[in-house]
């Protein structure tokens, strides 16, 4: 949202689009950087919290004896429901999160918490709390979900029909080939690598004051306020920067500031709460595993033209943010295809497993797994290059996406495929690896190419705004306090960035502060890849407005039009006349002295965004980010152990506001997709429905040894995006995507171990043992295939 | 006692810490919150910090390794470095910080600390040449941001150290380890420096949990709440840390390092120069101890295999004297040794000659630093190309490390080549009964079994030389 703004000099682009570090990257390698649990040592009388942990699935909770563990040395108190002063729920789309719960809905799940004073102490109070459970049937799968009807949701659906079908059916049988297929997608643990943490005490004047690690203050705040009962007014919360989220701490940061918050009510004391890793692990949501089924009608040529698609998640015990992450899934099941007829059918599977949460591309990778599956599927069916297929569904120029959405900007999807082809050496590179492949009985290399085109955009409507608040003192310093958090995106350096050049200074005279809910409120959570587009655009409203008032003191001081004021590199000046320069502090003190007010707040709210749920139908994007990657790797077939050689990436956001932070996010962002799509497997144990995978010895998130050995990745130049913040796209999620080339590589392996086989079925994540089942299976296939022959 | 060591160049002292509490936690109680914890169990290396140490080659030297597995009284005597204490000045930077700060090396910069002090360590390794890029300098350092391209590039760009006041430490000696004897809590701390001071704690202490480099024993105190009345630190114990060569053998004491034995056998025993990059991190390695590992009797530890493979013995040593035994008659059942009350490794000793094709296989879900789903040390010895002796050890396809004897006899005397393999191949496939975990399914397992016979022979032989 502008406001009615008078004529001026537009600022220079100075420090947007410049490559510059981090902007705690000092710190961050002094240690002087400080997160919230950091903060403790710092602090006197600090309390500690642990969890009393119900080891079973689902279960009622018969009793809770905390008597023997307050008995234990150190030991201040235990939090039971019966100290909850407001509301015991934490749960933030639909109260379904009870703090202290009668019912036990997944292992692990806290009935109670021990304060002490020290950790170990609590940690061993804890385990002497004794809680009497009478287990219940625990429904532990999405298979085992769909045959008891447990679900969060009804179904969502999409359909789109071309003209002459009147239903997907008609479509499916109106292609010349058909095939059907299922594709289990794991789910990730995010891994930050810090924590979950809150520290909570009542301040001086009474107020609560909560440092959490969260993506989502407001929220956070919203809801210590509930379980207390009181009014968000009477609660502050700071989030100083997080040592990653990726969409974790986005509701679930939620609970453990209750509980800090509720120790800190009772007790007057700090309370500081954060979890080990294996808590961590154990208690929080993570990626949704997802079960996709569908049926494709092809023809000969690789055409897709209809698509027929059922997607489960599994939503574990509460709905969290489940509904908008199967939307996501359902809007991004094309990837960057056209999908002419199809139905798209969707539903959140309500299991005894953790809360499965928001995760970078929020349920969009999950889709395109889905559609990339398919692909591949179409490609072995017709016997053309994977490659091949993938280009000739690619989405054009004028096309219009399945619920609605014309595609904005389409051709860039070819553009950057050929570009991409063309730069990695795709066709010499296929030639050399078939030439590899002969000489290499036991050692087979895979390439793939793969888009991606992600929909930027909360696809819930209301979140799309964003408030800043700028202060200006009067020696010219700037205090710069925005809505969004910093989680390593780099978010806080972009947005200095483009104060700096709407202030027309340098980035030190700009101090970004800790994001807090007594600067900005009603904000929304930093995610959907938006924190720079929403809080870029309000940083600068506010700036903009100080500006311009700085520009009538300016002008009346030059004596000159307002419109005619330069404000450049910390000087402001009449236009021309720069040699009687006066300094931005001068300027400043000058408005002051004057009266004028020097502190703005800015804001901005995305337009026309809307969805229709009933119809599916609507624009629920603002945008498109597109990229496209293509990666190598070789395959050991007697372990189905692989390597990635290289990978090649170019990848659209706009005009970057930050290149470095930008290229950082492309390259860390694949790396994680490629993470969850072959390393990392969350295994819970089938019986107990205990995480077994719960430390960092058993969930493997890639180390040096993925980054592979020859990494290409470019941004695409003079990417220009309208009605964006300077021209720039979101980048946070996107470039998560870009790894389904690595799986699809490794199935293009997996395929040179037989000779042109019909099809090449591989699990996801395909880890090692997964691969070395696809190898086997088509080693076997071509097996019988021969048998049949003779 | 009072724990004393130094501290980024101070002295610190401490009265009253409980022995179990890690170094790490020691460090942040104390303000220096730039060491972070990100798993407390070794595996990510946010907690990264350097000691000074007098490496094999008798030079000082700075070594990383991650302060949540150590007890802080081990670091008594000690001197120690973290990541506030590396820039010269308030507003300076080291030139591995600088370095960060310019490539965009740090994202959330939870890691950075830690990939900071494995990238110190290594700008100053002494005999590093300039441009040499070692991976496994960072390989026990997790990111969750980066994708590390960034920070490989720091680490390949490290460039020639400069000459400044850690340079200049390098060439003094490291502090010589201390004995210590701490109590707190309840809970008795000792460590001695040569093995008859140990076994008179341990008459002291018979029920003392004995505590080498503790990269087991400290993730069980940290991830299991484990607790121990006394503890018993083994890692300055004279008697086990030495390694020697002889005609007849190699033998390396239990208490070194791994890191150490990596560097002093460097080139001489093929199996093992292939084991040391797939075990664990260097980070680890520069604290666990081939004692640990072979008393910890894991199923699916590393040395056991590839000590198999090598037909190695162990030294056991007691109050009462010493004997040996084959490394195979060691592991007498699920994280069970032939260890008797009282007794502990001393050394283990690689008879001569070394067999003529030597290799080691891990099968794992990531390549660097992770645990085997299965893993295979095979040593063959050859005489005119036919098999005098085979050694065939298997870890993750049983309760205990396990060698393949009947496949070792189907081998021997025939020569190395296809048709021999295809004659053991069948006394592989079943020979074993594993389970199935999380890191890998009991099929899996049982058809690595033979699956790593067929690729060593495809690994040390051409396709001609296979068929001959
Ligand atoms: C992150 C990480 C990665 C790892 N990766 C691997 C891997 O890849 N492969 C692998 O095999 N292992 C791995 N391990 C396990 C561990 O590092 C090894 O088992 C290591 O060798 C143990 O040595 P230590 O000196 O640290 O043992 P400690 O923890 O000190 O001791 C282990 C056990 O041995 C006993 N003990 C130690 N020395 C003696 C002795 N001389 N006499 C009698 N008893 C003794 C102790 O009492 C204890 O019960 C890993 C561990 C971590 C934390
Ligand atoms: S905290 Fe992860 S290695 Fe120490
Ligand atoms: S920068 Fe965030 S974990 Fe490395």
């Amino acid at each position: 949202m502008t406001r009615s703004s008078r004529p001026m000099i537009p600022p220079k682009k100075k420090h947007v689009g410049r490559a510059i570090s981090h902007e705690s990257a000092r710190e961050h390698v002094t240690g002087g950087a400080l997160y919230t649990d950091d903060i403790t040592p710092r602090m006197a009388n600090v309390l500690h919290a642990w969890p009393v942990q119900a080891m079973e699935a689902h279960a009622r909770v018969r009793s809770v004896d905390a008597s023997a563990a307050l008995e234990m040395p150190g030991v201040a108190t235990v939090l039971t429901g019966e100290d909850v002063p407001g509301v015991g729920d934490v749960g933030a789309a639909r109260q379904d999160e009870p703090l202290f719960p009668d019912e036990v809905v997944f292992h692990g799940q806290p009935v109670a918490w021990v304060l002490a004073e020290s950790e170990p102490e609590a940690r061993r109070a804890a385990a002497a709390v004794k809680v009497e459970l009478e287990p219940l049937e625990a429904i532990l799968t999405v298979e085992d979900a769909i045959a008891k009807e447990s679900f969060h949701t009804k179904e969502l659906r999409i359909v789109r029909l071309e003209e002459e079908h009147g239903a997907i059916e008609d479509a499916l049988k109106a292609s010349p080939r058909r095939l059907r297929g299922e594709v289990h997608v794991g789910g990730q643990e995010h891994f930050y690598l810090e924590s979950q943490a809150a520290l909570v005490y009542l301040d001086e004047s009474g107020q609560v004051m909560v440092h959490s690690s969260t993506q989502h203050p407001t929220e956070t705040q919203l809801i210590v306020a509930r379980v207390l009962g009181l009014d968000s007014h009477a609660v502050t919360c700071q989030s100083l920067r997080m040592g990653g989220a990726f969409g974790g701490k986005e509701v679930q940061a939620n609970a453990w500031a209750s509980v800090a918050a509720l120790g800190a009510w009772k007790t007057g004391r700090p309370v500081r709460v954060r979890l080990d890793r294996q808590r961590d692990m154990t208690l929080t949501g993570k990626r949704h595993p997802f079960l996709g089924r569908f049926e494709v009608g092809f023809d000969d040529e690789g055409h897709l033209l209809a698509l027929d698609v059922e997607l489960f998640s599994d939503g574990g015990w509460s709905l969290d943010l489940s509904k908008p992450v199967l939307f996501r899934a359902m809007f991004h099941v094309d990837n960057g295809y056209l999908l002419r007829n199809a139905r798209v059918r969707g539903r959140v599977c309500k299991t005894h497993k953790v809360s499965q949460t928001a995760f970078r591309g929020f349920g969009g990778p999950q889709g395109m797994v889905v559609i990339e599956d398919a692909l591949d599927r179409i490609a072995r069916a017709t016997g053309l290059p994977p490659e091949v297929v993938r280009a000739r569904n690619l989405y054009r120029e004028g096309d219009v996406a399945h619920y609605g959405q014309p595609i904005k900007d389409a051709g860039r999807l070819g553009e950057i495929w050929e570009t991409l082809a063309e730069s990695s050496e795709l066709a010499r590179r296929r030639e050399e690896i078939a030439a590899f492949n002969a000489a290499h009985p036991h050692t087979k290399r895979g390439l793939a190419i793969t888009p991606v085109k992600f929909g930027i955009s909360f696809t819930t409507a209301f979140f799309n705004q964003a408030g800043a608040l700028v202060l200006l003192y009067a020696d010219g310093s700037v205090q710069l306090n925005h809505g969004g958090t910093e989680m390593g995106q780099g978010l806080h350096t972009k947005m200095l960035q483009v104060a700096a050049d709407a202030l027309g200074v340098d980035l030190e005279t700009i101090r970004m502060m800790p994001t807090r809910t007594d600067k900005v409120p009603n904000t929304s959570a930093t995610a959907a890849s938006s924190g720079s587009d929403l809080n870029g655009q309000a940083v600068r409203d506010a700036c903009m407005a100080i500006r311009e008032r700085l520009m009538v003191v300016a002008g009346t001081l030059f004596g000159c039009a307002p419109e005619d004021i330069v404000f450049e590199d910390g000087e402001v000046f009449p236009a021309g006349r720069r040699d009687e320069a006066k300094s931005f502090g001068a300027i400043a003190k000058q408005a002051y002295l004057q009266r004028v007010p020097l502190f703005a707040a800015g804001y901005y709210r995305t337009p026309n965004i809307h969805y229709d749920e009933d119809a599916g139908v609507g624009k629920p994007f603002h945008y498109y980010a597109y990229g496209a990657a293509v990666t190598e790797v070789e395959v050991d077939g007697f372990t189905g152990q692989y390597g990635f050689r290289r990978v090649d990436i170019l990848h659209d956001c706009g005009d970057s506001l930050s290149p470095l932070v930008d290229l950082g996010q492309v390259e860390g962002g694949f790396v994680q997709g490629l993470g969850w799509l072959t390393r990392e497997e969350l295994v819970w144990d089938p019986e107990s429905g205990r995480l077994a995978t719960n430390g960092a010895s058993t969930y493997k998130l890639p180390s040096l040894g993925e980054c592979p050995a020859d990494f290409r990745v470019a941004l695409l130049p003079k990417a220009r995006e309208e009605g964006v913040i300077h021209g720039s796209k979101a980048v946070g999620e996107p470039p998560f995507m870009l790894a389904l080339s690595a799986r699809e590589a490794l199935r293009d392996a997996v395929a040179a171990f037989a000779d042109a086989p019909p099809l090449v079925e591989l699990a996801c994540p395909s880890t090692p043992e997964a691969v070395f089942w696809a190898v086997e299976a088509v080693k076997a296939s071509a097996q019988d295939a021969a048998a049949a022959e003779e | 006692m009072t724990i004393r060591f130094r501290l980024n160049g101070e002295p610190i002292e401490a009265e009253g810490v409980d022995p179990h509490v890690p170094l790490l936690h020691f460090l942040r109680d104390r303000g220096l919150t730039g060491t972070k914890e990100g798993c407390a169990e070794g595996e990510c290396g946010a907690c990264a910090v350097v000691v000074v140490r007098r490496g094999p080659d008798g030079k000082t030297r700075f070594s990383p390794i991650n302060s949540c597995l150590v007890l802080t009284p081990a670091v008594h005597g000690q001197e120690l470095w973290t990541v506030e204490g590396l820039a010269d000045a308030p507003d300076a930077l080291h030139p591995v910080q600088a370095a960060m700060v310019e490539k965009g090396g740090s994202q959330c910069g939870y890691c950075t600390p830690g990939f900071v002090m494995s990238l110190f360590a290594e700008y100053y390794r002494p005999g590093r040449a300039p441009g040499e890029v070692d991976p496994e300098a960072i390989s026990g350092n997790l990111c969750r941001c980066t994708g590390y391209r960034p920070i490989r590039d720091v680490l390949v760009e490290l460039g020639a150290p400069r000459k400044d006041r850690h340079a200049e430490r390098l060439g003094a000696p490291a502090p010589a380890p201390e004995p210590a004897a701490h109590e707190a809590g309840g809970v008795a701390f000792r460590r001695p420096t040569t093995l008859a001071a140990l076994f008179e704690a341990l008459a002291e202490l018979p029920e003392a949990k004995l505590v080498a480099g503790g990269t087991d024993v400290v993730v069980e105190i940290n991830q299991r709440d484990a607790r121990f009345d006394a503890l018993i630190a083994l890692d300055a114990v004279e008697e086990l840390r030495f390694h020697e060569e002889t005609d007849d053998a190699i033998t390396l004491g239990a208490g070194v390092p791994l890191a150490e034995v990596e560097e002093a056998l460097h080139g001489r025993v093929p199996v093992l120069d292939e084991l040391w990059p797939l075990f664990s991190s260097r980070l680890i390695r520069n604290r666990a101890t081939l004692g640990g590992n072979l008393v910890n009797a894991s199923p699916i530890g590393d040395s056991p295999p590839a000590l198999l493979s090598l037909d190695a013995e162990v030294v056991l040593v007691s109050a009462k004297g010493e004997r040996s035994l084959p490394l195979a008659d060691f592991f007498t059942g699920y994280r069970q040794t032939a260890l008797a009350p009282g007794e502990i490794l001393k050394a283990v000793r690689i008879p001569k000659p070394l067999p003529s094709i030597g290799r080691f296989y891990k099968v794992s879900k990531r390549v660097l630093d992770d645990i085997s789903t299965v893993a295979a040390g095979f040593g063959l010895w050859l005489a005119d190309g036919v098999v005098t002796k085979a050694r065939l050890g298997y870890g993750g396809v049983a309760a205990t490390p396990v060698r393949a004897t009947a496949a070792e006899q189907a081998l021997e005397g025939k020569p190395w080549n296809a048709a021999t393999v295809a004659q053991a191949l069948p006394l592989l496939e079943g020979a074993f009964t594993p389970l199935t975990d999380h890191r890998g399914s009991a099929a899996y397992r049982r058809a690595m079994v033979p699956k790593l016979l067929e690729k060593l022979l495809a690994d040390t032989t051409t396709p001609a030389e296979a068929a001959e």
